[in-house]
């Protein structure tokens, strides 16, 4: 058992050791920590999640080191002599139940703060509206005209068929790629407002730092803010079980300057004189 | 003392039927505790071989195994049949076979509600695992069942909701059996307060079943008349709320999620004193946190809907209250700890399988305690690095546990020993695997990797294959355990003593091995019980 546990600690120690240093693209350290992010809450999220997850660390020191020392000197075959007398201790047991309280709620604290400063959607610049349904998602950016449905590109969905003889390697971001980018400019406060027509869905973007769940029936909100100077293309997926091809409904974010934004946003605009069909068109979105 | 009224020619008026008689019209608590333990071990194997389909299928990115409905199926199944199949009927088997000998009694205080609560499992388990094989197949909605999703699905939808309200009849007729033995068949002399842990946290758990199965049931029924009767309970179009399943689904499922684990709070807290040769540290603190934890289960269910946007002060609430279930939890992990702090250890399969479990389900704990914090929950929801968390807490936490009890109480039951060194081997396989298995799963869900999906993006590839490597050496590497107890009860070499461990108390030690047909026919005077008391 000891040799279980023991074996990874060295390998994680020295894994996070690394990553805390410098966060390299692409390197091991992005297959097994959660990524930072650009948003203004993504990168809170992970300072949070990186404190947690020492603070876990100190615990498990603390206690499987004294397990362990345990195991190693207080065994019968080194002529241990068990002490039966000690059966409880008012004073230790009050210090360990005091201690862990002190540990919560020093975790406890920035969490609640931040928990707060997420969920607080007001003043957005730009609003958008996501529609989940078995299998894609459709945007409709709130005040125009733009709205178009997102499913999984071409490329991947051939080479996801049972035995398509396809590669994935072969396939540009198979399975996080899609056929309608959801295009968003940086430096602006976004609101997403989120629902569903059939099941429940959920929509994530790990860089982003949002995850919320499409309820046919409720309009979910969640903001975010992506720094000015991280342009570029972020990718999520469906977060919560629905239906045979919950695994193939990406998301795909390009986020561009406010610029590039406009210029976009006004070519969709005069493109789209007959709206997209998309299962919102139907009117299925309530309340 | 206690032999005297067991000598051999009282063993012939056992009065117990012979032949198939004995098994269906068993009203022996040792009788239906093999029976629920055979069932648990089927179906821990059937589900198992869910899972290494699961397993193979996410060996490498690509589609190459099965279909995305036959997976999802898959997923859905593995952990109902698990959850239901496996682990539950594992503790109404042990509870069966040990809380008579632990109390002092000649068996449960209700043999033929024990009888009907067995026999009600085979008939649920068949109407569940028969929905495989109806049009549409199995449910495929995830464990949870969330409608919309569930109301999608074929004839299985109706056959999965009436096996779980069997299930849950079992179940509330069998924390019934064991809240009447505990409070009516001590013996005289063992107070609540003298009770042996196992037979504490089972008494708890009862009560948490009695409380909430009946939520499952109602959860379910709504579901069912939603979909033949016309009702709007969680249809939006109807005016009805889909969240509102989810409030009342984790009302019960985080209770459940305690059923499935106090129980192996109580069978640590008896083997890691008996290998120590110590006595368990803090006694009463276990009692007292054992009931706290268990109480702090109903207000917690929150925790598992941090994304389904709640109110903040909801939030805040359930975060808080989940946290504070550390301080109980870390209570329990300390004495265990403090339990083995000199002490004279000796490290035979259950002792190995109490340690690993309480390293592990640490591990699974402060997983638990990072999944808490609501903003790090937004990343973390729905992703792998939960589905790491509660497989530590469950597979080297309650199924662990389930085999320390096992290999603890075997000789007890058959009067054999087992082969201590296929059981080590079962050890050291299953506990270097079940890391294999599941570590790395943190990474996959840190690294942005969804749960219950059929296939993945191919930056996933590595630490899927580890993943699955260790899920196929851990899963083969469970046949030794049936192996190991069949060639016990055949062939192993009898146990001399009431004993086979020098530091072991407890009534159940009292008595003879085997362990005569009707346990405690006289109750054990208080010699005996002082006698079981010390070391």
């Amino acid at each position: 058992m000891k040799r279980a546990t023991l074996g990874k600690l060295p390998g994680i120690l020295a894994l996070a050791a690394a990553g805390g240093a410098r966060r390299a693209s692409a390197s091991g350290w992005d297959l097994i920590n959660m990524p930072r992010g650009v948003t203004n809450v993504s990168t809170r999220i992970y300072a949070l999640h990186m404190m947690a997850f020492w603070v876990c660390v100190g615990i498990a020191v603390v206690v499987f080191g004294v397990m362990i020392w345990s195991l190693i000197f207080h065994r019968r075959s080194r002529g241990a002599v068990p002490d039966v007398t000690m059966t409880h201790s008012t004073k230790v047991e009050i210090v360990w139940t005091i201690v862990p309280v002190v540990i919560l709620v020093s975790m406890a604290l920035p969490a609640a703060r931040l928990l707060v400063r997420i969920n607080n959607n007001t003043d957005p610049q730009l609003s958008i509206r996501v529609t989940g349904f078995q299998w894609g998602w459709y945007y409709h950016y709130v005040g125009t005209h733009v709205s178009f449905v997102s499913k999984l590109s071409a490329s991947s969905n051939a080479a996801r068929q049972l035995d398509s003889g396809i590669s994935p390697t072969s396939v540009p971001h198979y399975l996080l790629s899609v056929d309608h980018k959801l295009v968003v400019p940086v430096g602006e406060k976004i609101r997403l407002l989120i629902t569903s027509v059939d099941v429940i869905h959920s929509w994530w973007v790990p860089d982003l730092g949002v995850k919320k769940a499409a309820i046919p029936g409720f309009i979910n909100q969640a903001s975010f803010t992506i720094a000015p100077n991280k342009p570029g293309v972020y990718r999520g997926q469906c977060a919560e079980l629905c239906g045979r091809d919950h695994a193939f409904m990406p998301i795909v974010v390009r986020a561009v300057s406010p610029a590039q934004f406009a210029a976009w946003i006004a070519q969709r605009s005069a493109r789209q004189t007959e709206a997209v069909t998309g299962p919102a068109a139907a009117g299925a979105t309530r309340t | 003392m206690a032999e005297s009224h067991l000598s051999a020619a009282h063993a012939e008026h056992d009065h117990k039927p012979y032949g198939w008689r004995r098994w269906v019209f068993a009203t022996n608590h040792k009788d239906i505790g093999t029976m629920y333990l055979i069932l648990s071990g089927i179906m821990f194997f059937i589900g198992g071989s869910a899972a290494m389909v699961i397993r193979a299928q996410l060996f490498k990115s690509g589609m190459e195994l099965v279909d995305p409905a036959v997976f999802n199926s898959l997923t859905t199944m593995h952990g109902l049949i698990m959850i239901f199949g496996a682990i539950m009927p594992a503790w109404v088997g042990l509870a069966n076979w040990m809380i008579p000998m632990q109390i002092g009694a000649p068996d449960m205080a209700l043999p033929r509600l024990n009888n009907l609560s067995f026999w009600i499992l085979p008939f649920a388990f068949t109407l569940m695992l028969a929905s495989f094989f109806v049009p549409g197949s199995a449910i495929a909605g995830g464990w949870t069942m969330y409608p919309p999703l569930m109301q999608q699905f074929g004839d299985s939808f109706p056959m999965m909701i009436f096996a779980i309200h069997l299930m849950g009849i079992s179940s509330i007729l069998g924390a019934i059996n064991i809240i009447v033995t505990i409070m009516n068949l001590r013996a005289p002399g063992m107070s609540l307060l003298r009770m042996p842990l196992f037979v504490w946290t089972w008494l708890i758990t009862a009560y948490l079943l009695i409380a909430v199965m009946p939520v499952l049931a109602g959860a379910m029924t709504m579901q069912l008349t939603d979909h033949f009767f016309g009702t709007s309970f969680f249809n939006a179009a109807g005016g009805g709320d889909p969240v509102l399943f989810l409030h009342v689904f984790w009302f019960f499922g985080h209770p459940e999620v305690y059923i499935l684990i106090l129980p192996a709070f109580g069978i640590i807290s008896e083997i890691i004193p008996s290998f120590a040769r110590k006595p368990l540290f803090g006694y009463e603190a276990m009692v007292y946190a054992t009931a706290s934890i268990a109480f702090l289960s109903f207000i917690v269910w929150g925790h598992h809907m941090f994304t389904v946007g709640m109110p903040v002060a909801a939030q805040l609430f359930f975060m808080l209250s989940t946290m504070l279930i550390a301080v109980p939890t870390g209570v329990k992990v300390f004495n265990w700890v403090a339990t083995m702090w000199r002490g004279s250890m000796s490290f035979e399969p259950p002792m190995l399988f109490a340690i690993a479990f309480v390293f592990l389900f640490t591990v699974g704990g402060l997983s638990g305690l990072m999944l808490s914090l609501v903003p790090s929950d937004y990343q973390y929801h729905g992703t792998y690095f939960v589905v790491a968390h509660f497989h530590y807490v469950l597979v080297p936490g309650a199924v662990f546990a389930i085999f320390a009890g096992i290999y603890y109480w075997l000789p007890k039951w058959s009067g054999h020993m087992y082969d201590m060194r296929l059981a080590k081997w079962h050890f050291w396989l299953s506990v270097i695997f079940v890391n294999v298995l599941f570590f790395p799963m943190h990474f996959l869900g840190l690294a942005g990797m969804p749960r219950r999906i059929a296939d993945y993006a191919p930056q996933f590839t590595d630490w899927n294959m580890v993943a699955s490597i260790g899920g196929f050496v851990f899963g083969a590497s469970q046949l030794l355990l049936p192996y190991i107890v069949w060639k016990c009860v055949r062939s192993g070499k009898p146990v001399e003593a009431n004993s086979p461990w020098d530091g072991a108390r407890g009534l159940e030690w009292e008595l003879p091995s085997p362990a005569p047909y009707h346990s405690w026919e006289f109750p054990p005077t208080e010699a005996v019980l002082a006698h079981a008391d010390k070391h």
